[in-house]
């Protein structure tokens, strides 16, 4: 047996097996019945999330993308117990989520970015008053835990408001706040910037690193947003059509994606199309230019030999569209797919 | 400070599961009461910081349900029997179902906005905390004004009982009428459970389970007589809701049983009450089973 301590941190980090969260070859099935007719229906099975492996160590942050359909909530379902897999074995801190939904929920956060686990008509204070009682959080302990969120998640003068009158930005850091008062060891986000303005998102993320850094709290979270995934996440995944399509560093995405990055130029007058090496005008509109160059490369560099040639006035780099990259990158595993079948 | 301890290997960890499984249904049931009185505790809290928000929506609740009971005395205007039963004799059954539906109503009427929770999707949300998930739905939006119903119910209960003087009291029957009254409330809790469970497969189900709840309670007003032989057989032997009142009554009140019943019906209600309840526990099971399996 190993005893560890509710504070986690680094200590256990190292000594911990690798497989905190443990994943598989886990599927999801669903039966989707379509109607056809007056009576008549069609049955058709959908795999949202189709044999997918992977493990994530204790103190791990971890950014699960993909699009929309692609299977990411399944997932996160799976691995908080609200969804039985069809097949595949899953263990969240050594418990099979979906057979021990409630022992599990005493050492697991979630935060739904779409909706609040908050009590919607009672003040925000009321929700975590009862998640104290219903998690059984030791007083000292509860109270340490509040005071540190209101005071990080700025929340003290939104504890007296109904949760329906908070703005999404509070609302989300309130649901953060309550996902956090037992202590748990893995905190799943699922969207968690999604709707947000500027300063919630900085604020949000900032919150997330700390507790990731301080506490060791494994964190998984699913997102749109590749800002989110830059800022917080060493380990990237990306899923599309229920499979695994990507596992590493972030940087590593845009290569396996063959991706590119957009360098926006905006020069003194209207020029013929920029002609430099390592890059290509895909657009030209009065002086602005926009040129691609690979993902994987510096900006820095194709920069310098802009504007050694060019009347340079201001210029910014566009981060590939995460849709983009998958829909590249599925599109390559297919080709590699059908090349490996014939 | 608490230690969690973790098991080493995964065959520690399904024997540990299996271990925890064994002993569950008597604490999932603690930890059901629990986790309802908390919640239940929190709305109550909630509402009673506005009290006078409290007492008009509880006079409320208790002038609508009061309204009802005056239609009957308006047709006893008019007649003088109703099915061959006297007006204290209806006010007897009406009491009766009043009651028990009112204190099922009290505790776990919430549970028809399940359909809502599962079309929304704060089902999930329930789903991960550490409390059975009908427990949760059950005490969800607690509201206190429902004991206008009961108040008005046990009003009408109490008229019955002085008007029916020429009744000839004994022990049994005194003993019957907790006995019906907390059955009567176990049926109807049944009801709602096995109702909001069919919501896991009908999202829009809320009014056919109100159909069977309030429906139900307004028919058991009524004494049997009044009503066809087919619809008297599927409210007893289908949806028994006629061992609310309507069999203990006939006992208390000394009136032949419908559909020829024998007279130990009239204190089957208890078993009745604790096999409806085992039967919506395990609808409800199967409809959280199902919900968990297939998410929608």
């Amino acid at each position: 047996m190993v005893v560890m301590g509710v504070d986690g941190g680094f200590a256990d980090a190292d000594s911990a097996d690798p497989g905190f969260i443990e994943l598989d070859r886990v599927e999801k099935v669903f039966d989707v019945r379509k109607r056809t007719g007056f009576l008549k229906r069609e049955r058709r099975q959908v795999r949202a999330v189709d044999a997918i492996s992977f493990s994530v160590a204790r103190g791990e942050m971890v950014g699960y993308i993909g699009p929309n359909g692609a299977g990411k909530s399944t997932t996160i379902k799976m691995l908080t117990g609200i969804l039985t897999p069809s097949g595949g074995r899953l263990r969240v801190a050594g418990i099979d989520p979906s057979r021990e939904r409630t022992r599990l929920a005493q050492r697991i956060g979630v935060v739904f970015g779409q909706r609040t686990t908050l009590w919607w008509d009672l003040p925000l204070i009321d929700s975590y008053r009862l998640m104290h009682r219903m998690y059984r959080i030791p007083d000292a302990r509860y109270r340490e835990n509040l005071d540190r969120c209101v005071e990080l998640l700025e929340l003290a003068d939104l504890l007296d408001v109904p949760v329906r009158q908070l703005s999404l930005g509070q609302r989300m850091r309130g649901d953060i706040a309550a996902a956090l008062l037992h202590d748990p060891e893995v905190l799943y986000l699922d969207e968690p910037t999604i709707g947000l303005d500027v300063i919630s998102k900085a604020r949000v993320r900032g919150f997330l690193r700390d507790l990731n850094a301080e506490r060791g709290t494994t964190v998984l979270l699913t997102t749109h947003d590749l800002q989110d995934i830059e800022q917080l996440c060493s380990r990237v995944m990306v899923i599309d059509h229920g499979r695994l399509m990507y596992d590493g560093p972030l940087a590593g995405l845009h290569e396996a994606g063959g991706g590119e990055r957009t360098l926006v130029v905006d020069l003194e007058r209207e020029l013929p199309p920029i002609e430099v090496p390592g890059a290509r005008v895909v657009r030209v509109e009065g002086p602005r230019q926009w040129l691609a160059f690979p993902a994987a490369e510096s900006a820095a560099p194709l920069v310098a030999r802009i504007a050694d040639g060019y009347p340079l006035v201001d210029l910014s780099v566009r981060e590939p569209d995460i849709e983009a990259v998958i829909a590249k990158m599925y599109a390559g595993s297919a080709a590699g797919a059908e090349r490996a079948a014939s | 400070m608490a230690e969690i301890t973790e098991p080493a290997s995964s065959a520690s960890a399904s024997a540990a599961s299996s271990e925890a499984a064994a002993p569950a249904s008597g604490s999932r049931l603690a930890e059901g009461l629990r986790a309802y009185r908390l919640i239940a505790g929190m709305w109550l809290r909630s509402t009673m910081a506005y009290r006078a928000s409290f007492i008009m929506t509880t006079f409320g609740n208790f002038a609508v349900t009061a309204l009802d009971f005056v239609a009957i005395l308006l047709m006893f205007s008019r007649v003088d029997a109703l099915g061959g039963y006297t007006l204290p004799e209806i006010a007897f059954l009406y009491g009766l179902s009043s009651t028990s539906f009112g204190l099922a109503d009290l505790a776990i009427g919430s549970m028809d906005r399940l359909g809502r929770r599962v079309r929304d999707g704060t089902l999930d949300t329930l789903l991960v905390r550490p409390a059975p998930v009908l427990a949760q739905v059950a005490a969800d939006r607690f509201a206190l004004r429902r004991l206008g119903r009961v108040t008005q119910g046990m009003l009408v209960l109490g008229y019955a009982l002085l008007a029916l003087d020429h009744l000839h009291w004994t022990a049994l029957k005194v003993l019957l009428m907790p006995v019906m009254l907390l059955s009567g409330c176990g049926i109807f809790c049944a009801v709602f459970v096995a109702g909001a469970a069919f919501q896991f497969v009908a999202q829009d189900a809320s009014e056919v389970q109100n159909a069977f709840t309030y429906g139900g309670a307004t028919l058991l007003q009524y004494p049997p007589t009044v009503f066809g032989r087919e619809l008297v057989r599927g409210v007893t032997f289908v949806l028994p809701l006629a061992f609310v009142n309507w069999l203990p009554a006939s006992y208390v009140l000394g009136r032949p049983f419908p559909l020829g019943l024998p007279g130990w019906t009239a204190f089957a209600s208890p078993l009745v009450a604790v096999g409806c309840c085992a039967l919506a526990g395990l609808a409800w099971r199967v409809g959280l089973r199902s919900y968990r399996s297939t998410g929608s």
